[in-house]
């Protein structure tokens, strides 16, 4: 019987497998960031262990960090978490790329940048946001600090064989639909714990179709469907990525093709056993805009703010909670409710091509009045990228306030959040009570449905856009 | 280092009648910058507890006077969803609970775990224990909670079983995978157990290129 992409990944990275039956799994890439990393750089020293391999372990600070002015950081315990970052690269030998870096980013912007994310690789970070780099083709996920300290200390995790799930988008999504409307479509249809214990497989003609920007937005939010992580077969892509751009990680002449002769072993065998299937037609699916406090909760944006009783998969009362925190009325037409603010940014949309979208809708247009927009390109190589194009003068001319790059406003752990009440159509992952600011109304759209909102001023079907 | 064990706790039930509930509520971002492992107690469900004037919210749930001395938390589907943020789990430790209660779903035909992964993993690994129960079950703990005010339970990891002390007692059973219950009982260090593997470590980096340089 043939094998997934996952379990040849799996095979290729068990060290051992304790009587327990847990296996002790080798981890080829550690990334790190000022959040999660602290105590477990101090639990290392408290128990006199070190970093075993720090030059398979990469650090960058994001999550915190200014977008306006970056040498001052005003927030004194902000600048202690930067700092402690700083002081534990150096301890331990880390290779960081700090706010003065020309390669600095969010965490998961910069590792396929850097071409550290590589096909048939194990990939971990103190972050959920990981099965971002399963668009590589390599296993990816999320951990707490615990194992972030363990990974430190062994470059190995104990852990136990994910089940697999193969999702299959058969069709071609039709512009403007894209990636991010595909992948709220799924999580929409199988709720946000429905892939709780499996890796999803992208596959079918519509993943094959989309470029890496828009694979890695897919498995960005697999997480947002519970998912331990979300992958994608290697393929002509994928190798075409890692062989172009100044990837200073990424094997090279030779080396890349005994490479690249290796990730063709990588995709499913035709018979390998998933343990579920689920398909969804990609030529269906309309651009989608969030309604609640999760990203389950999604409709089309031709839709309608539901009734609290007529939600699949929610009581009444979540529904009539969500609905409640996001001061919207049931029965309201998505595209007649306004926004004040848009954020385009994130490590699921804040890549070059995401902003190449973005600035094709505000090319010769402006923001509607009272509406700010916040573009946040992912890292500092986005930001340059965007520059030589000309972005953000297209940005800044539309009316948009055109930032240094971080995690910003999808968290809120730097100034840029929202207020009390505000709404905000945002580019990010997660629409959570409170997550871009307390009582902030958090709506996830595409880059190209949060460009055109900031110039409607309230959501609109971006197909019937002029 | 070791972890402290666990085996069995009794303590005061307290409900939250919410399902997916998520890491930003159980501790919101602004308390994320501490480079500490303490201090998060206080700012357990922060956004929810507390009034914008500071004063605790008398309509959260948790900030019932019957719940002041609670130590087992009772909960709703996909508890923990979202961020891997551990600090979820040392708030949660740290404002007095060891045990989580929530139920497993069923949607679509597939079983819908109770608690969601990472949140999880984070849990056991700082000893604070995740019991998951059918729905009929925890629905079940709700009711005794609201009709005996003040209601104690015990979590007894080694039998698997979550006792509700009322007049008459009623036990549910747990499932626990071995292997997570193994080192939770004997508060065993994980990197350690990992660290005892390593001349099966060096075996292995012997053969395995991470880079793809060779």
């Amino acid at each position: 019987m043939g094998q997934t992409l996952v379990e040849k990944i799996w095979n290729r990275h068990v060290v051992t497998t304790l009587p327990d039956g847990t296996a002790i799994l080798y981890i080829d890439r550690h990334l790190v960031h000022e959040v999660t990393s602290p105590q477990a750089f101090e639990g290392l020293r408290l128990a006199g262990r070190t970093v075993r391999r720090p030059e398979l372990t990469f650090a960058t600070m994001d999550h915190n960090v200014p977008t306006d002015e970056r040498t001052v950081i005003r927030d004194p315990i902000s600048k202690a978490q930067i700092d402690a970052l700083a002081a534990n690269c150096r301890a331990f030998g880390i290779t960081l790329y700090d706010l003065g870096s020309a390669r600095q980013g969010i965490v998961h912007i910069i590792g396929p940048e850097l071409g550290l994310t590589l096909p048939g690789s194990t990939i971990v970070c103190g972050d959920s946001h990981t099965s971002t780099h399963g668009a590589f083709g390599a296993l990816a996920f999320g951990i707490g600090t615990s194992e972030v300290e363990h990974v430190l200390a062994t470059q190995c995790l104990p852990q136990t064989k994910p089940k697999t799930c193969r999702v299959e988008f058969t069709g071609r999504p039709i512009p403007p639909v894209s990636a991010k409307d595909l992948i709220l479509k799924l999580i929409g249809t199988i709720g946000m714990a429905g892939g709780t214990g499996y890796v999803l497989e992208y596959c079918g003609e519509a993943i094959r179709s989309l470029s890496m920007e828009g694979r890695m937005t897919i498995c960005n939010m697999s997480i947002e469907a519970g998912a331990r992580a979300g992958v994608v077969a290697p393929d002509e892509t994928t190798l075409e990525y890692l062989a172009t751009g100044d990837r200073p990680f990424a094997p090279k002449g030779e080396t890349l093709e005994r490479a690249a002769a290796f990730w063709k072993t990588l995709p499913s065998d035709p018979d390998a056993p998933f343990d579920r299937t689920l398909t969804i037609n990609a030529s269906d699916v309309a651009p989608q805009v969030t309604w609640g406090t999760n990203p389950g909760m999604v409709v089309d944006v031709t839709g309608r703010v539901p009734d609290p009783g007529q939600v699949a998969g929610y009581s009444r009362k979540d529904v009539e909670q969500a609905l409640d925190y996001m001061g919207l009325v049931p029965g309201t037409p998505m595209t007649d409710i306004a926004v004040q603010t848009v954020f385009i940014g994130s490590c699921t949309n804040a890549r070059i091509e995401d902003l190449r979208t973005a600035a094709k809708v505000f090319r010769g247009r402006t923001v509607a009045s009272g509406v700010r927009v916040l573009v946040v390109p992912g890292s500092q190589q986005v930001r340059a990228q965007a520059e030589v194009e000309g972005l953000d003068e297209i940005f800044k001319s539309a009316g948009c306030e055109w930032r240094q790059s971080g995690c910003s406003m999808c968290l809120g752990m730097n100034p840029d959040q929202l207020t009390p009440g505000e709404r905000c159509a945002s580019t990010s992952n997660r629409n959570f009570e409170g997550r871009q600011g307390k009582g902030g109304r958090t709506h996830l759209v595409s880059p190209e449905m949060a460009a055109a909102t900031a110039i409607a001023g309230h959501f609109v079907d971006i197909r019937r856009w002029p | 280092m070791a972890m402290t064990p666990f085996q069995s706790h009794r303590g005061v039930l307290a409900t939250l009648d919410r399902a997916n509930v998520d890491t930003d509520q159980i501790i919101p971002k602004q308390f994320l910058k501490s480079i500490a492992r303490t201090g998060f107690g206080a700012h357990l469900f922060h956004d929810w507890r507390y009034l914008p004037n500071g004063a605790p919210n008398p309509d959260f749930a948790l900030n019932a006077p019957r719940f002041k001395n609670a130590s087992m938390l009772v909960t709703r589907n996909n508890f923990g969803c979202g961020s891997s943020r551990e600090h979820a789990v040392w708030a949660i430790q740290q404002a007095g609970f060891q045990v989580v209660i929530a139920p497993w779903q069923e949607r679509g035909g597939m079983r819908v775990p109770a608690f969601a992964e990472i949140f999880r993993n984070n849990s056991h690994k700082n000893a604070l224990l995740t019991v998951e129960l059918g729905e009929p079950e925890v629905d079940e703990i709700f009711q005794m909670v609201d009709r005996y005010p003040g209601l104690e339970a015990t979590a007894d990891l080694d039998r698997q079983r979550v006792i509700l002390h009322l007049p008459e007692e009623i036990a549910f059973h747990f499932a626990i995978e071995p292997a997570v219950k193994e080192r939770l009982i004997h508060g065993l260090d994980d990197i350690g157990l990992t660290l005892q593997q390593e001349a099966a470590i060096r075996a292995f980096e012997a053969k395995h290129d991470p880079q793809l340089r060779r």
